[in-house]
């Protein structure tokens, strides 16, 4: 059975862990990985007119700086090392897109890393780690 | 009387305390600016003969009017579709990261909605009585089809450059509009669009709301020389414009929406807390729609007082807010011309009239025994409780329900006065470069001599000055509007494809 394994990636030192995890897995189980960079982002966020101008021009930048900066480190190391994987970069809710795309690729597991923020920066703030137990349609895995 | 043909500057000139030492300089140049432009204000803020009611009010409903019969009640028709659209149910999901509906309602309400809501209102209701609110209302909702149009067609002709920016609004509509159909005389439009709209940013949208910020800072603190407060915005809006400071931006983006919720929060507690009073509050703006309730002027009074105000807080036929929307992120115009339309909703319907509520409802108009207004002693306006007007007037009526907000209500006017500006200085910029190009160097010299409008505003009584901007901020609307007139058969075309297709499900919600 070669299943998607979805890897909630940003660069941090713990979503790396979290793609380490996942990639021992997917290795033992024949299964593949899915990179999903997720640039944070509302569209009920408030922008000066310039802004809104230049919108189209940054996301076009942002989307191929965050594309350069992750095949051109962890995709490359992947492949080189013989491990399939595709990479999903998109605008949105962290959790809210981590599950989505869980969903479109079929995965058979979320694996994410989490940022050890303190309980009551959770409970004001919410974390990705939380809204994903609540809401991931796939078996989640949170690497400390 | 030019001061009443434009209610916000003669509370501006009511509100101004100045600084002694200017005073020489300032009637100088008051002087200078009244000679050389009395004339042009006196065309635009002129009245019908024999009437004291100004031709450029009507041009702005009539427009309206003819728009909303053109477009059947389109207002009405597709408020739900608009709500729908600004939630992002139609928004393809791929698309995020691009400027939403919401984003670009939100940007283009924070050009409008400011001093106009607060203290333009409580001119309104003291010179025409509890009635000018019903005449505001309808004004507003009227006001809608313009903006509906406008921004559609801001949307459809905009200018896409091949770096990914999006420049639009008037000048483009009115230069490729006319070109599409044939017509000629649409490039001289556009040309005078951007000189109205150069005159207006530095005016209306730029010193106007610099003095008005400063009168509010000074109510508090204490008097002292304008200027401080001029550099200090100059320096901020500097900092924005220039100098790309987005954090600033970013705070008082999230600010000024939570200060118009808190807003209208706080009127609708007030409301509330005087509950018994509603419908007796709504008895007297129905009966003086119509009788005038003994307002200098009677029922005329009361309608011309309600239109004005509400053509000169949302700005609907003014063309300025196709400038905002026209970013937005769609493959169909049209929807910007649905979710624009929420925007006078919002400033006039909504915002303008829980002032004109607050201030009925809270008592600060004060009537004889015969159940009359009384006057005052001028006879110009209605007598208040604390002999209050403008922005002095609503603060006085929310005070008296919640003695601590008209501090609330100071921060919430220097807020939206700034917003107000960095809005204006947009609409400005995108008017010069349509006239002398694109190039850092021509912007960077707009930019430059908008912040040094900022310390003048903020420095001096300018009246004739503002009264000028004001005249170029409604002159930008009869060439807008003669525009929109020549135009609104491609609006129709959009609107009439649209709906078939959004009837057939060929256009449906995503997810």
């Amino acid at each position: 059975m070669s299943g998607k394994f979805v890897v909630g990636y940003d660069g941090s030192v713990s979503s790396r862990r979290a793609l380490e995890f996942a990639v021992e897995r997917a290795r033992a189980q024949g299964g593949t990985i899915v990179l999903a960079h997720v640039l944070e982002w509302s569209p009920y966020s408030f922008l000066t007119a310039s802004e809104l101008e230049e919108r189209h021009k940054r996301r076009r930048e942002e989307m191929e700086r965050a594309e350069k900066a992750i095949t051109s480190t962890v995709v490359t190391e992947l492949k080189d090392s013989g491990m399939p994987v595709e990479t999903v970069i998109r605008y949105g809710n962290t959790a809210d897109l981590l599950c989505r795309i869980a969903k479109e690729v079929n995965a058979v597991q979320i694996v994410i890393g989490r940022d050890g923020q303190s309980a009551i920066g959770a409970r004001v703030f919410g974390s990705v780690a939380g809204a994903l137990v609540q809401t991931a349609p796939v078996p989640c895995t949170i690497v400390p | 009387m030019t001061r009443y043909a434009f209610p916000a500057a003669a509370v501006g000139a009511a509100m101004l305390a100045m600084p002694a030492h200017a005073q020489s300089v300032d009637e100088k140049v008051n002087q200078i600016f009244a000679n050389s432009t009395g004339w042009f204000v006196n065309l635009i803020f002129s009245n019908f003969p024999g009437t004291s009611f100004p031709w450029i009010v009507a041009w702005l409903v009539i427009g309206a009017t003819v728009f909303t019969l053109y477009f059947g009640f389109i207002q009405f028709r597709a408020i739900g579709h608009s709500i729908a659209l600004v939630k992002g149910d139609y928004s393809d999901p791929n698309d995020a990261g691009e400027v939403s509906h919401f984003q670009a309602l939100a940007t283009a309400l924070s050009g409008t909605v400011g001093l106009g809501n607060i203290a333009g209102v409580a001119v309104a209701v003291s010179i025409g009585g509890p009635g000018a609110t019903f005449w505001m209302i309808l004004a507003g909702l009227m006001g809608m089809a313009s903006k509906f149009t406008e921004c559609t067609l801001g949307v459809k002709y905009r200018n896409e450059y091949p770096d990914g920016r999006v420049s639009g609004g008037p000048m483009y509509y009115l230069t490729k509009g006319f070109a599409e159909r044939g017509l000629p005389g649409g490039r001289i439009l556009a040309v005078m669009f951007s000189i109205f709209c150069i005159l207006g940013a530095l005016g209306g949208g730029n010193m106007f709301q610099a003095n008005q910020a400063h009168q509010q800072i000074a109510g508090i603190v204490g008097a002292y020389p304008g200027w401080i407060t001029g550099v200090i915005f100059a320096g901020v809006v500097f900092a924005v414009i220039v100098g790309g400071l987005k954090s600033i931006a970013k705070v008082t983006e999230k600010i000024v929406p939570f200060m118009g919720i808190l807003y209208v929060g706080t009127a609708l507690i007030i409301i509330a807390m005087n509950a018994d009073q509603i419908g007796w509050a709504f008895g007297q703006i129905f009966e003086g729609a119509f009788t005038g309730l003994g307002v200098a002027g009677g029922m005329v009074g009361a309608l011309i007082q309600g239109f004005k105000r509400a053509a000169f807080s949302n700005e609907a036929g003014v063309g300025s807010a196709a400038i905002a929307h026209s970013a937005v992120r769609t493959k169909e115009p049209i929807t910007e011309g649905f979710v624009s339309l929420l925007e006078p909703f919002i400033d006039t319907v909504v915002i303008c009239t829980m002032t004109a509520l607050v201030i009925i409802i809270t008592g600060q108009l004060v009537a004889g025994p015969d159940g009359n207004y009384l006057l005052n002693e001028a006879g110009t306006a209605i007598q208040t409780v604390g002999g209050t007007s403008g922005v002095g007037l609503t603060s006085a009526a929310f005070g008296s329900a919640i003695s601590w907000f008209p501090y609330v209500l100071a921060i919430a006017v220097v807020l939206f006065a700034f917003s107000t500006m960095i809005s204006w200085s947009y609409y400005g910029l995108k008017a010069w470069t349509y006239l002398f190009g694109e190039g850092e160097t021509k912007e960077l010299v707009f930019k430059v001599i908008f912040c040094i409008f900022v310390v003048i505003g903020a420095a001096a009584n300018l009246g004739p000055v503002i009264d000028f901007s004001d005249a170029a901020i409604f002159a930008m609307a009869v060439v807008n509007i003669i525009g929109l007139y020549f135009l609104m058969p491609i609006v129709k075309r959009e609107l009439d494809g649209y709906l078939s297709r959004l009837k057939s499900g060929e256009i449906k919600k995503f997810e």
